[in-house]
């Protein structure tokens, strides 16, 4: 594929079709062959992509929607198809994945723990899950969690890292205490500024010794209500590959400060200097650049509250019907810290827009449902771009936004093409 | 199987002889073209208004090549064609004589089309504008354009959808 427009999830998979059978054709049986076993996921592997032959038994697909778009597996980074999030409440089953080590298969959730500690703690605690569980109030809340980099593909000139399009994002109902109530009963000092969290991933270099990754937030992100320490999703246990057995989530925020496999965290007395923290990783220029510029590293900033989004989940991309039918689209629309105000959508290509049903989220940081009923009296090709607006007066671009050397915050409008006749 | 262990050595004997008398024809052969080789080099050095020879463009009817287009500067610079700014390639000099002749390069430049719209152009050109036979300049013109002016996927902002995979939406 080249690099392609995020809208075409399709366009990857004419390409994995092919690939598919090129593959079935000759390495992978191969490959099968010598390692005595299956593999599994040639049907949505990347192109030009090459197995990873030592990964253990644990398998972060099963249980996954067929849809899913395997970018890569070592780590183990997937996506869904847009449709596949059609559902209020994002399901495992179509939850992306997204990995900068290697998944903790040695997870002993008995004996697990959490440390909290850092120059802005009164003293060093640590908790059992247990104590967690009992010691606090617990509280569910719908969050949203979108990848830094959703939409990447997007960008050019190409941004490098995993070439999302559309759906590493997802709205789950998280159970968990307060993590500002943890902090209050470990106490924290007047000068903390910042929490930083240290998860049992491990290093894909197999270097126990070194972090994989470690984000965070400022304080004030950190004492919201709905910033939780997490350890059932949808109702359940964490999976495995989404964080088991505990996990630190701040919704509205790239997705990538809710730190997996939460075992310690840290209150600072400056910004979190953890890994990712620093140089481009989920930073972006200070003010607008030109398209393939390169940035110093001090006109970099953190992001923070992810920027107004949404996603069109029904129809699928490339429905065909006839001019009688009266189409209902739906899909959820996102901003990050803020709320959404108004829904659109236009036929033409932006010319005149069309205002959509929307609900008010469930709780702070949930997305929103949207939905509209479209009449298509003119047979012939149409495409469908939904466009947010938050509670600031901001938009969605249908333009791909500003570039920025890693490719983050590609927010441009949603569409999908439909066929009348 | 047992009864003919001879076989070997004597197909073996004939295959030998086989081998020299071609190795003696090859000899002969490769003596005969040197010969022939060397006379047209002495003959050229002897006869330098065959100026024929020293073009690559011999199969090109006069028609469709000028003399002033055999002339005029061909010079290179960065992969392009310094007079029309068109890509260094195969065909370069036919577009020149037969294209750029007429019209300016920059109508070859502003544009991207296949092998096929291309070749609507030509046809075009032919039935309207008075552009001349190409005869088989045509193919070695089209494959240059095809080549070095073929559309382009649109870069950043937002491309087309593509591969789209049509369903019937059922209620």
């Amino acid at each position: 594929m080249t690099k392609s427009e995020i809208n075409s999830p399709k366009d990857t998979q004419n390409t994995l079709k092919d690939r598919r059978s090129f593959l079935k054709k000759s390495t992978l049986a191969t490959l099968s062959s010598l390692l005595g076993a299956d593999i599994i996921h040639a049907a949505t592997m990347p192109k030009d992509y090459i197995p990873v032959m030592l990964q253990a038994d644990f398998d972060p697909m099963k249980g996954k929607s067929d849809g899913m778009i395997i970018r890569n597996e070592k780590p183990w980074n997937v996506e869904p198809a847009p449709h596949l999030l059609n559902d209020p409440i994002t399901p495992f089953a179509s939850i992306f994945i997204r990995n900068n080590g290697l998944i903790p298969e040695d997870v002993d959730a008995a004996n697990w723990t959490l440390t909290i500690g850092g120059e802005s703690v009164v003293k060093e605690k640590t908790y059992t899950l247990e104590e967690l569980k009992k010691k606090f109030k617990s509280y569910t809340y719908q969050l949203t969690l979108e990848c830094g980099g959703n939409g990447r593909a997007g960008f050019y000139p190409p941004a490098s890292g995993n070439q999302w399009e559309e759906g590493a994002i997802y709205c789950s109902e998280w159970t968990g205490v307060r993590l500002k109530d943890v902090l209050a009963d470990v106490g924290i000092k007047s000068d903390a500024v910042y929490i930083g969290y240290y998860g049992k991933d491990k290093h894909l270099n197999g270097d126990p010794s070194k972090v994989v990754i470690s984000r965070g937030v400022p304080l004030s992100k950190a004492m919201q209500d709905e910033s939780l320490l997490a350890w059932k999703l949808n109702g359940e246990d964490i999976p495995l590959a989404h964080g088991y057995p505990l996990r630190l989530v701040c919704g509205g925020w790239p997705a990538s400060v809710s730190g997996k496999w939460l075992h310690k965290l840290v209150v600072r007395n400056q910004v979190h200097d953890g890994e990712k923290m620093m140089g481009d990783a989920y930073r972006v220029p200070k003010y607008p650049v030109t398209p393939g510029e390169k940035v110093p590293d001090e006109d970099m900033k953190i992001i923070e509250s992810m920027p107004v989004k949404s996603i069109i989940t029904y129809p699928k991309s490339g429905a065909m019907f006839g001019t009688s039918k009266k189409l209902t689209v739906q899909g959820h629309a996102w901003a990050g810290e803020h709320e959404v105000r108004e829904m659109q959508v236009t036929t033409d290509f932006g010319a005149t827009w069309r205002k959509c049903s929307l609900k008010k989220p469930v709780n702070r940081l949930a997305w929103q449902q949207w939905s509209i009923d479209l009449n298509f009296p003119q047979p012939g090709y149409y495409e469908i771009w939904a466009k947010a607006t938050d509670d600031q007066g901001i938009s969605q671009p249908m333009v791909i936004p500003g570039w920025n050397p890693k490719g983050y915050l590609n927010n441009a409008c949603h569409r999908i093409a439909v066929k009348v006749s | 199987m047992k009864n003919n262990p001879e076989s070997r050595p004597q197909s073996s004997n004939s295959n030998k002889d086989r081998l020299f008398s071609g190795l003696m024809k090859s000899v002969v052969g490769i003596v005969v073209i040197l010969f022939l080789v060397l006379g047209l080099i002495v003959f050229l050095l002897f006869k330098p208004d065959l100026s024929s020879f020293e073009s690559p463009a011999t199969k090109i009817p006069k028609t469709e090549l000028s003399e002033d287009t055999l002339e005029s500067s061909n010079e290179i610079v960065d992969g392009k064609d310094i007079e029309t700014g068109l890509i260094a390639g195969k065909g370069l000099e036919l577009v020149k004589a037969n294209c750029t002749n007429c019209h300016s390069s920059a109508l070859i430049l502003q544009n991207r089309f296949t092998r096929e719209g291309w070749h609507s152009k030509i046809v075009w050109m032919q039935q309207t504008q008075g552009l001349w036979e190409l005869g088989e300049s045509e193919s070695v013109i089209l494959d240059y354009l095809a080549e070095n002016y073929a559309p382009q996927p649109p870069q950043g902002r937002r491309i087309p959808l593509s591969g789209i995979e049509w369903y019937e939406l059922k209620d």
